[in-house]
């Protein structure tokens, strides 16, 4: 078990490094310049190169790079333009914020959306079953942009009873902080719910209509021993994957839903550094979100070997 | 010896798809006395596994349902039992063994987990009584190292080795009766006499009653009293098995046997066969469903489903042409249907 780890971390080791440069080389490949940007309009020319100087930025590109690399292997991701502060500090200030609004979503998500899945499985071809599917369908091919903008002008401008935008203060009360991410939430867990629902049924039908669930109904098994015991963890693994998935974007944060509720998330935060070049920030968080991907799809499939013996990642087993 | 134990009338299974009703079993009657062991043969789709399914009402909740007879296990009509009392009867009074021993123990759970928890529903004791019965079940079945069974999973364990898994989870809470769907036919040849032996052994040994499904006639005559050979979900003739294998008289069964290649066949030619395939089941029920195929077949056979008649004691037979009036005699099977 031990080893696998080992070798499957070191086996991310390139990922990352490709993942490194690509952004190092598309930040560039973006038209502007971040001191243009930082210094505004106004700014001359004199001041603009002086700026690149403090940037470090009048070095030739392939310099910047070695630099960078050099840098990030000592553990040092740079510091903002914009904010003048550490990458790893903004990034961490950031994730509680973050982790707000897409853990909570993603729990319920997951609560309902395999809840659902389970009874449609279980009443297969009922009006429930129907219903339930077809608005699954509808939420995981529900633009979420659009999803958000219809929530805030029902809920906030029509009704008037749920917040705008802003994150709440708990100081206002615990009202405050929920009224703030109830839309977001509604925004971000739709998809994933959706998705879970469907995931879940079609996973539990494979395994209801196996023979192992067969006989173990010849055998006398209760029926809730054969579908919460038996059946779920047979059908657990394309589940865990989607939740893998999911889990990962919950730490990139969530762009499009933190943009629309100006929710001060590390999405808002990624947009913001894209729109300023930042390039600093840009590339921390790119590699950031590429670490947050790798241990998951690694803990995905630890998980796997924990549900399922029959997989083995060490060439043993079956 | 002679006690009855089951007694099968009248029941009729059918499967209700969108394309028509299929009647899988259509009025099949057979009875089992204690300590019997029964053998039904046919050929695929012939309604052998739905029989049996139907016995302990184990049949796909929206399509298959069973409209018409009764099944009397010890007096009791298990047609009318409720859900729990058929929890309980199911692997307490009649264990099942299915087909495929690598796909009907569940892949995820521990052997010695599924063993207790089988155990442990039906039977009042502790996880750690259970253990030991579960223990003492493998042992009894030949597995060697039972304990350290008890910790794997079944993908760790040989085809045969599951089977007898299996096996020993079907007697371990003393089944008066076990239902044996096919049990060594995804087994090798070697191995598939070894668990036959172990079931005959068990059977002996506890006194169970056993309804065994093959379509291996080899099978039948090592293991049964009885046979019921069914085709397109009808008994066509059932007699003790030495009748049927010295006296057999429904042209279908001759077809069967004509079927089990020979060693003392000098020709070494082509393997027989019975030409042709079984009727549409949705559309059976008007004549004899075998006239297709049969090469003995008249204008009466096309007319109404033969009864099944009891042409000598102890033996019936459902043909037009054998119903005690009309004899045929069995002869060089010619006739190419399509």
């Amino acid at each position: 078990m031990l080893k696998t780890i080992l070798k499957r971390i070191v086996q991310c080791i390139p990922t990352l490094f490709i993942v490194v440069t690509f952004t190092f080389i598309l930040t560039r490949a973006i038209p502007g310049n971040p001191a243009q940007t930082l210094l505004g309009p106004q700014a001359t020319a004199e001041d603009i190169a002086a700026m690149e100087v403090k940037l470090g930025l009048d070095q030739p590109k392939w310099k910047q790079y070695i630099d960078y690399m050099g840098d990030v292997l000592h553990g040092d991701f740079g510091t903002s333009y914009m904010y003048n502060q550490p990458v790893v500090d903004l990034i961490l200030q950031r994730i509680p914020s973050t982790l707000q609004i897409t853990l909570t979503s993603l729990i319920i998500a997951l609560i309902v959306g395999v809840g659902i899945g389970m009874f449609s499985a279980l009443h297969q071809y009922s009006a429930f079953d129907y219903v339930f599917m077809v608005l699954a369908l509808v939420g995981v091919s529900m633009p979420i942009f659009w999803l958000g903008m219809m929530l805030v002008s029902f809920f906030s401008v029509n009704l008037g009873i749920l917040p705008v935008m802003g994150r709440g203060d708990i100081a206002n009360g615990l009202w405050d902080v929920i009224s703030h991410m109830i839309l977001p939430c509604l925004c971000l867990c739709t998809i994933p719910m959706a998705t879970f629902a469907r995931i879940t049924r079609s996973s539990m039908l494979e395994v209801i209509g196996s023979d192992s669930i067969k006989a173990l109904r010849a055998r006398g098994i209760s029926e809730r021993s054969v579908i919460f015991k038996h059946a779920l963890k047979n059908a657990l693994p394309p589940i865990i994957t989607v939740l893998g998935l999911q889990l990962a974007s919950c730490f990139t944060g969530a762009i499009l839903t933190e943009s629309i509720f100006s929710w001060p998330g590390l999405g808002t935060m990624i947009v913001n550094a894209i729109n300023n070049r930042d390039y600093m920030l840009i590339q921390g968080m790119v590699l950031f979100f590429a670490v947050i991907f790798v241990v998951i799809n690694l803990l995905v499939d630890l998980a796997y070997m924990l549900i399922n013996p029959r997989v083995s990642y060490e060439g043993g087993g079956a | 010896m002679s006690e009855t134990l089951l007694r099968v009338s009248g029941l009729k299974t059918y499967f209700y798809t969108a394309s028509g009703v299929s009647k899988a079993v259509d009025g099949v009657s057979f009875e089992l006395n204690r300590g019997e062991v029964l053998g039904i043969v046919g050929e695929s789709g012939s309604g052998k596994s739905v029989t049996s399914n139907s016995l302990i009402r184990l049949l796909p909740p929206r399509t298959g349902r069973i409209v018409d007879g009764e099944i009397l296990f010890e007096g009791r009509n298990i047609l009318t039992m409720s859900h729990k009392e058929l929890l309980e009867f199911r692997g307490k009074e009649i264990a099942t063994i299915f087909q495929d021993p690598m796909t009907s123990l569940d892949p995820v759970f521990k052997i010695g987990k599924q063993m207790v928890e089988m155990i442990c529903a039906h039977q009042k004791v502790s996880k750690k009584e259970a253990r030991e019965m579960a223990i003492h079940a493998l042992k009894r079945v030949g597995i060697p190292e039972p304990e350290k069974r008890m910790e794997a999973y079944p993908y760790e364990l040989s085809g045969g080795m599951c089977q007898r898994v299996i096996i020993a989870m079907a007697v371990c809470c003393k089944p008066k009766f076990i239902i044996a769907d096919e049990p060594t036919t995804a087994l090798d040849v070697t191995v598939q006499a070894q668990v036959l032996d172990l079931l005959k052994d068990l059977q002996k040994e506890m006194n169970t009653s056993i309804l065994l499904i093959t379509h291996n006639l080899g099978v039948v005559w090592e293991m049964c009293d009885k046979v019921m050979v069914m085709y397109a979900g009808n008994t066509v003739e059932s007699a003790d098995t030495k009748t049927l294998y010295s006296n057999p008289l429904h042209p279908y069964t001759w077809g069967l046997l004509d079927s089990i290649p020979r060693l003392s066949d000098e020709t070494k030619g082509e393997l027989r066969t019975i030409p042709g395939t079984p009727p549409d089941l949705r559309l059976t029920g008007k004549c004899c469903n075998f006239y297709n195929r049969c090469p003995y077949v008249t204008d009466k056979c096309c007319e109404s489903v033969p009864p099944l008649v009891e042409v000598e004691p102890g033996h019936f037979v459902a043909c037009h042409r054998q119903n005690g009036e009309e004899r045929l005699v069995r002869g060089e099977v010619t006739h190419d249907a399509e």
